[in-house]
């Protein structure tokens, strides 16, 4: 078919033809893909003759990744909702409760046995046999074991579902865990899209992903998608070039925070985590938060509440970066810039770049 | 005698289960139950207390920002910081646009399907919709050929038999009572809100750096220094027009719409009648400042002749029917936790002859007095204290609809007073941004003062998040939080029975509402969702002593 041929018969669909191909654009630039996978992405989402089921779980959670799930553009959330998947069970949108709630998710497990994508929301309690958690007498322990078996493939939006996140923290006193982890069910279908909450322009890009190849991205260590959590904050900060000339941010309210230095004195993780917040931005581009003058908290890496804190320390003083101190290489090199130099080699020369060895092969 | 229970309550934040039961169709008693615990105090415990705003807003990323808010407010009082009034005016609007997301969402999202009958929207005509629209509201995008292509839409969804949230809804109910033309333009309102609701997310992430969770708040003031710049207030000032076109044209019309046919829920829902509120968006920098937009206060026995300051210390938490162990009252600060869990048997139903545990949420009390929380406490209250513009609104709200002043206290009044308090922060906060540019334009572009740990030292804040008040307390030995609690809305909203046995304001507030099929319990959802629950942030633990889980038995 002739790409105007293409274009008209999308323009036929529901989604406005402008909206739709633009979606299918932005989707494949977040993937990665060559610019011409635009049109082919377009034709494989609209001849699913049925909409792919979607089962969407909260655990213990806050519902940021719902709401940030929420913030779809490129298709418009409500795009997404009527036209390209069925969100057969969502407890924060779905119509009814108790009883007919749990028809809802018993008639999709049913209908769809291996055929529906899990969301999953929030952290699965362990600790004392889950009794933590439970939604209609039944231990979170025990759903997501359940929904998650015959699931085709399971998405953990959101450090919590991923790592077990914020309740997960030292002592851990539920005895939190990523779904996969508490559930114990083989890897092989799981996806981390980590974040606090996760970013929903790498939520979308994995369904479709998945939609369009049939199986997950290919991933990092943490089963997180190499499209997005590729390269460090830190490889495309706009305020990069001010790290190399050690220009740093010394506290939040001088001159430097108003010229917008650097923030690794005040704490900054971007050299440590791997996420493209600086690529992609959140709210559609309207801002992130190194844009907003703080640091990154390093939000989408494994132990981030136990291994980033304090928020507010630079990283040379805490364990994961070694013993390299920012003061003891700036005392030994002379000079704020090359110190801040130093130390960026110091962090590359530690933890470099994720290495290959590092990767699963699940690339197609 | 019928019992029904609910559970998971859905079209709301968390894990919720409600228990009802029903004689000769009104409910007769009723057990609120959180089934969530996360023990966010146990792991505050140690750690650094700068870091203390970031962990507690994960408390909650629907109300987010609102726990950054109080928290970063107890901080600055714990290290005897005032913050600049950049700081202030920026922290107001970052707060301010958690309205205007937080409450269209509720009423679209989380509560429209307990008053719109989506099935019956497809036997709606766009033409009669059209007009209907026009009677009501002022939307230019409410035509006869857009209410063409919505009706079109939805039965295409419908007939593709993939009917994903709204399968197995009460469609068809007979407590739905809007015409199809009133159930099409508010499907059609609900999906334009959907959209609409990323660009008040977008409002706030100009200053807050990222929605949902803000990253630009710290004890001392905001980190946005960088950015008090034309191009940021300029998008601020432009989203809030588009935003604000939406509150006044559609969502405070559709509340006008709506409510008519459902008048009876002004005399449905009240509860104890018992208000509080800490008040929301200080009008200068001083700790605890009585200088709000919102003012603090206490009304009791639905009784709008007297308000009483609200004072922090007046609060202790219950435990009788929570699951941890102990009886005995105490405040926040010196409150301890041994979780003590016992389940739910939903074949026998809660015996508190026997006192019986129900939930994870323990019972804040003030003066002993069950409180409810929320818009409609901050509107009464602010309305009892003279606040003209929102006398006016409540005034022209009550006569437009021909419903006494009693309708206020009810289901149907926390609706409509949510929609009214939106409508008066926006328009406050277009106030706020002139002030911001003011100050800039005078070369006041401080955002931040310099702060300094205390080895040991106490600190409180308090704040209002969209469903009610919150306060958050902090106590610091080396440098170090020693312990942090937070007292939130929902656990004053949805708390079991106090040691007095009495009911929480979830469970008086449904004793008398109808329930036409004890299957279908609409009626309980439509009083459940008028106070917008939020229970991830309701269930918390304290334990000064240690910071490990105790024992605790299963039954």
């Amino acid at each position: 078919m002739s790409l105007k041929n293409q274009i008209i018969e999308l323009g036929k669909k529901e989604i406005p033809r402008k909206d739709f191909i633009r979606f299918c654009a932005v989707t494949a630039a977040t993937l990665g893909l060559p610019a011409s996978y635009t049109q082919i992405i377009a034709r494989e989402i609209q001849k699913a003759a049925k909409r792919p089921p979607v089962i969407w779980m909260h655990f213990a959670e806050c519902t940021g990744d719902t709401e940030s799930f929420i913030r779809a553009s490129n298709p418009n959330i409500t795009d997404i909702v009527l036209d390209v998947v069925s969100v057969d069970y969502h407890e924060t949108i779905m119509a009814p409760s108790g009883d007919a709630a749990h028809k809802s998710l018993e008639d999709s497990i049913h209908e769809n046995k291996g055929k529906y994508i899990v969301i999953a929301e929030g952290a699965v309690p362990t600790k004392d046999n889950g009794i933590y958690l439970t939604i209609g007498s039944k231990t979170g322990l025990e759903l997501a074991t359940e929904v998650c078996k015959d699931a085709m493939a399971v998405l953990c939006v959101g450090t919590c579902s991923s790592f077990g996140g914020v309740q997960a923290q030292a002592p851990n006193p539920t005895g939190a865990k990523g779904v996969q982890e508490a559930t114990g069910l083989p890897k092989e279908k799981f996806v981390h899209l980590p974040g606090c909450p996760h970013n929903v322009k790498n939520s979308v890009a994995t369904i479709v992903h998945f939609l369009l190849f049939g199986k997950l991205p290919a991933l990092d260590h943490d089963r997180r998608p190499l499209f997005a959590y590729g390269e460090k904050i830190h490889d495309h900060c706009p305020r990069r070039t001010h790290f190399e000339n050690g220009e740093f941010v010394e506290r939040f309210g001088d001159d430097g925070d108003r010229k917008k230095w650097c923030l690794y004195k005040v704490g900054c993780k971007g050299p440590e985590t791997y996420h493209n917040c600086s690529k992609v931005l959140w709210n559609d581009g309207t801002n992130w938060p190194i844009g907003a003058g703080h640091g990154c908290n390093g939000c989408s890496e494994r132990n981030f509440w136990d291994t980033m804190t304090p928020f507010y320390e630079r990283l040379p003083d805490r364990t994961p970066f070694g013993s390299v101190s920012a003061d003891k290489v700036a005392a030994v090199v002379g000079g704020a810039t090359a110190a801040g130099i130093a130390v960026h080699a110091a962090i590359k020369a530690k933890k470099g770049r994720l290495g290959k060895g590092d990767e699963e092969d699940t690339k197609e | 005698m019928a019992r029904v229970i609910i559970d998971p309550i859905t079209r709301i934040e968390g894990h919720l289960r409600i228990e009802v039961e029903v004689e000769n169709g009104k409910v007769k008693d009723a057990y609120s139950s959180g089934t969530l615990f996360r023990g966010f105090e146990v792991f505050m415990r140690g750690r650094d207390p700068r870091d203390a705003w970031y962990i507690t807003q994960r408390a909650c990323g629907v109300c987010t920002s609102v726990h950054a808010i109080a928290s970063v407010k107890c901080l600055d009082h714990a290290f005897g910081v005032e913050i600049p009034e950049n700081a202030r005016i920026i922290r107001n609007l970052i707060m301010g646009a958690q309205y205007l997301h937080d409450h269209p969402v509720h009423f679209y999202h989380l509560h429209a399907l307990d008053w719109v009958d989506v099935v019956s929207a497809l036997s709606a005509d766009p033409k009669k919709t059209a007009a209907f629209a026009a009677n009501h509201n002022n939307s230019p995008k409410d035509s006869v050929n857009h209410f063409k292509k919505v009706k079109t839409r939805l039965k295409k969804f419908v007939d593709s038999g993939q009917l994903g949230p709204f399968a197995n809804g009460y469609w068809g109910h007979p407590a739905y009572k809007l015409p199809p033309e009133a159930n099409l333009m508010a499907v059609s309102h609900y999906l334009d809100a959907l959209e609409l609701q990323k660009k008040s997310a977008q409002l706030q992430a100009i200053f807050g750096g990222k929605n949902p969770h803000i990253q630009s708040v710290i004890p001392g003031g905001v980190t946005v220094g960088g950015i008090l710049d034309v191009d940021h207030i300029a998008s601020f000032k432009y989203l809030m027009q588009e935003i604000m076109s939406f509150i006044e044209n559609v969502y405070i019309p559709d509340v006008l719409a709506v409510a008519p046919a459902y008048l009876d829920w002004g005399g449905i829902g009240a509860g104890h009648g018992n208000y509080l509120a800490w008040g929301l968006f200080p009008q200068d920098t001083k700790h605890h400042t009585k200088n709000q937009t919102f003012p603090d206060g206490v009304i009791l026995n639905h009784d709008l002749s007297k308000v009483f300051d609200a004072d922090t210390a007046k609060v202790a938490e219950h435990v009788k029917h929570s699951w941890y162990d102990g009886a005995e009252a105490k405040h926040p600060k010196d409150g301890k936790t041994d979780p003590k869990y016992t389940g739910l048997n939903d074949f026998k139903g809660i015996d508190l002859d026997k006192n019986e545990k129900y939930s994870w949420l323990k019972s804040p009390r003030y003066e002993d007095q069950v409180m409810e929380v929320g818009p409609l406490a901050r509107v009464l209250v602010a309305y009892v204290r003279g606040n003209k513009d929102v006398q006016n609104l409540v005034n022209s709200t009550l006569k437009t609809l021909g419903a006494p002043a009693t309708a206020l206290f009810s289901t149907l009044g926390r609706t409509a007073a949510r929609a009214l308090e939106t409508v008066f922060i926006g328009k406050e906060m277009e106030k706020w941004i002139d002030e911001l540019i003011g100050n800039i334009s005078k070369g006041n572009v401080d955002t931040a003062n310099p702060i300094e740990i205390p080895d040991s030292g106490f600190g409180y804040g308090t704040t209002e998040a969209p469903r009610g008040a919150l306060g958050h307390w902090i106590e610091i030995k080396n440098k170090k939080i020693e312990n942090y609690q937070m007292v939130v809305p929902t656990t004053w909203n949805g708390s079991p029975r106090d040691n007095a046995g009495k009911r929480g304001p979830f469970e008086e507030s449904l004793i008398g509402t109808p329930v036409a099929d004890a299957k279908r319990p609409l009626e309980i959802l439509r009083t459940i969702h008028s106070f917008d629950p939020c229970l991830a942030c309701a269930v918390h633990v304290i334990d000064p002593q240690t910071n490990e889980i105790h024992k605790f038995k299963v039954a």
